[in-house]
């Protein structure tokens, strides 16, 4: 049986009509047709569902929907400015070759931008811990962490 | 996942009265464990009992040692500078467990209720003899943590039974403790090995040399330098993980170093000790031998850093120094 939740969605106040067994992930790909945020896994393990919850970096494919109800969540759809113009940590992502196939970037910038938000000034170990949880098979990650501290060095000016 | 209920009390008296009224029914906390077995078909209750809007079970209180919610997240624990200077051992534990999203959730409560032989938080809840406070339908009951666990996945609660939060005794200037999981990688990974400690020590020669003594870079001039300035464990705790079907205190371990000065040879029979306590056993993980092998090495490096702990309060945020 459905039953309706209300959330704010990248600064927008939706509604949905969801399913109990559903996870944010599902909500967010299936209802909203935001298919930044990946399944990889589905268990919490390689971070490609990374979304923004209250503030905080998670994996959407683990958190049960109906806990979405009066959360702030953002998307990595959410990120960008709305005329278009790209997050810095996008930009630096797009410059530095922070990005190959792709599949891991909306997850790897959602735990970076929750690292940012909180911690403008991280160390490089920080930024590591931070996006520990997000498996990215393609670039051995150093341009990743090279593209965070880019962003940070940027969004300090 | 099969078809389920999902209920989310406001206040521990809903919880608790949802869980008397449907029985069976699953508490789910940050989820990371619930979920996944949920998804893996491993359970499939009709009702789920959402603790993550329970206020009540997310406090963090120093008056009187440390008080812990269930609902406390990794992430808490981990930040908290508290917890990282006076009960270091569990603050270790805390920053270690899977990925940040995971921290950001999952919940103090949920890794014990989960009880995996490899749980990060277990051993450093051992090891600083911790009491669980459990409501059940008589009321309130206080279990000491080493009762608690069972088993692997096992706990000492009955069905309907809600853990409220976790009880640490209050801790002395002169007391430490560290926390050391090995494993093959740093993040998302379950330990071979886990082992913590908590000492207490009295020194009978100069702390300013003990300092020094830290800086050795090996270990046996660390050990021979701190046993010139006398120093003696006067009380210890120490706790091993993934080395039984539970998370269990070295106990004969413990007596062994009770009131003794440290020295390499006390260290060595202690080892000797610790390992004849384990029942560790083959995984794809490790070998069952290279577990008591390190059974050896880690509890001596776990004593030494919660030493370190007492003597060089300020460097708490060194975590990743080698012992």
């Amino acid at each position: 049986m459905k039953q309706e939740i209300q959330f704010v969605l990248n600064g927008e106040q939706v509604f949905a009509d969801v399913d109990p067994q559903w996870t944010l992930l599902y909500l967010l790909r299936n209802v909203f047709g935001y298919t930044g945020a990946k399944k990889g896994c589905g268990v919490g393990e390689c971070g490609a569902c990374t979304v923004i919850v209250d503030g905080e970096a998670t994996n959407s494919c683990l958190y049960p929907v109906l806990e979405v109800e009066g959360r702030h969540v953002t998307t990595i759809e959410g990120v960008a400015a709305p005329d278009g113009t790209l997050h810095p940590i996008q930009q630096a992502f797009i410059e530095n070759n922070g990005v190959q196939c792709g599949y891991c970037t909306a997850g790897m910038i959602m735990s970076a931008k929750a690292l940012l938000d909180q911690k403008p000034d991280p160390t490089e170990e920080e930024i590591r811990t931070a996006i520990a949880g997000n498996i990215c098979r393609c670039t051995g990650y150093v341009q990743i962490v090279e593209s965070i501290q880019m962003a940070a060095a940027r969004m300090k000016q | 996942m099969g078809a389920f209920t999902y209920h989310k009390p406001a206040t521990v008296g809903e919880a608790a009265d949802l869980a008397a009224e449907l029985h069976g029914a699953r508490f789910v906390a940050g989820g990371t464990d619930v979920v996944v077995l949920l998804k893996q078909r491993k359970i499939d209750p009709a009702n789920l009992i959402s603790l993550r809007n329970v206020a009540e079970l997310t406090y963090i209180d120093s008056a009187d040692g440390l008080s812990l919610g269930s609902g406390v997240t990794h992430t808490r624990i981990a930040n908290h500078d508290y917890i990282r200077a006076r009960y270091s051992a569990l603050a270790d534990g805390a920053r270690v467990v899977g990925s940040k999203q995971i921290r950001n959730v999952a919940t103090l409560g949920g890794n014990i209720c989960n009880a995996a032989p490899s749980a990060d938080t277990a051993c450093p809840l051992l090891a600083l003899d911790a009491a669980v406070r459990i409501l059940g339908r008589e009321g309130e009951r206080e279990v000491p943590i080493d009762d608690f666990f069972l088993g692997p996945n096992k706990v000492a609660l009955a069905d309907g039974e809600l853990v409220l939060g976790i009880k640490l005794p209050a801790t002395s200037e002169k007391s430490g403790s560290a926390y050391i999981k090995h494993s093959r990688r740093q993040a998302m990974e379950l330990p071979m090995v886990g082992v913590a400690a908590w000492v207490s020590v009295s020194i009978g020669g100069s702390e300013e040399r003990c300092r020094g003594a830290l800086e050795c870079e090996h270990t046996p001039d660390v050990i021979q330098l701190l046993q010139n300035e006398e120093v003696v464990l006067e009380d210890v705790r120490i706790a091993m993980g993934v080395v039984a079907p539970r998370p269990i205190r070295a106990r004969e371990a413990e007596a062994k170093l009770k009131g003794q000065v440290v020295s390499g040879a006390l260290f060595e029979s202690m080892g000797d000790v610790a390992v004849s306590e384990c029942q560790a056993r083959d995984s794809f993980r490790c070998d069952a031998g290279y577990r008591l092998e390190m059974v050896r090495v880690l509890t001596k490096r776990a004593i030494l850093k919660a030493i370190d702990r007492i003597m060089r309060p300020g460097r708490e945020a060194d975590i990743d120094l080698l012992w």
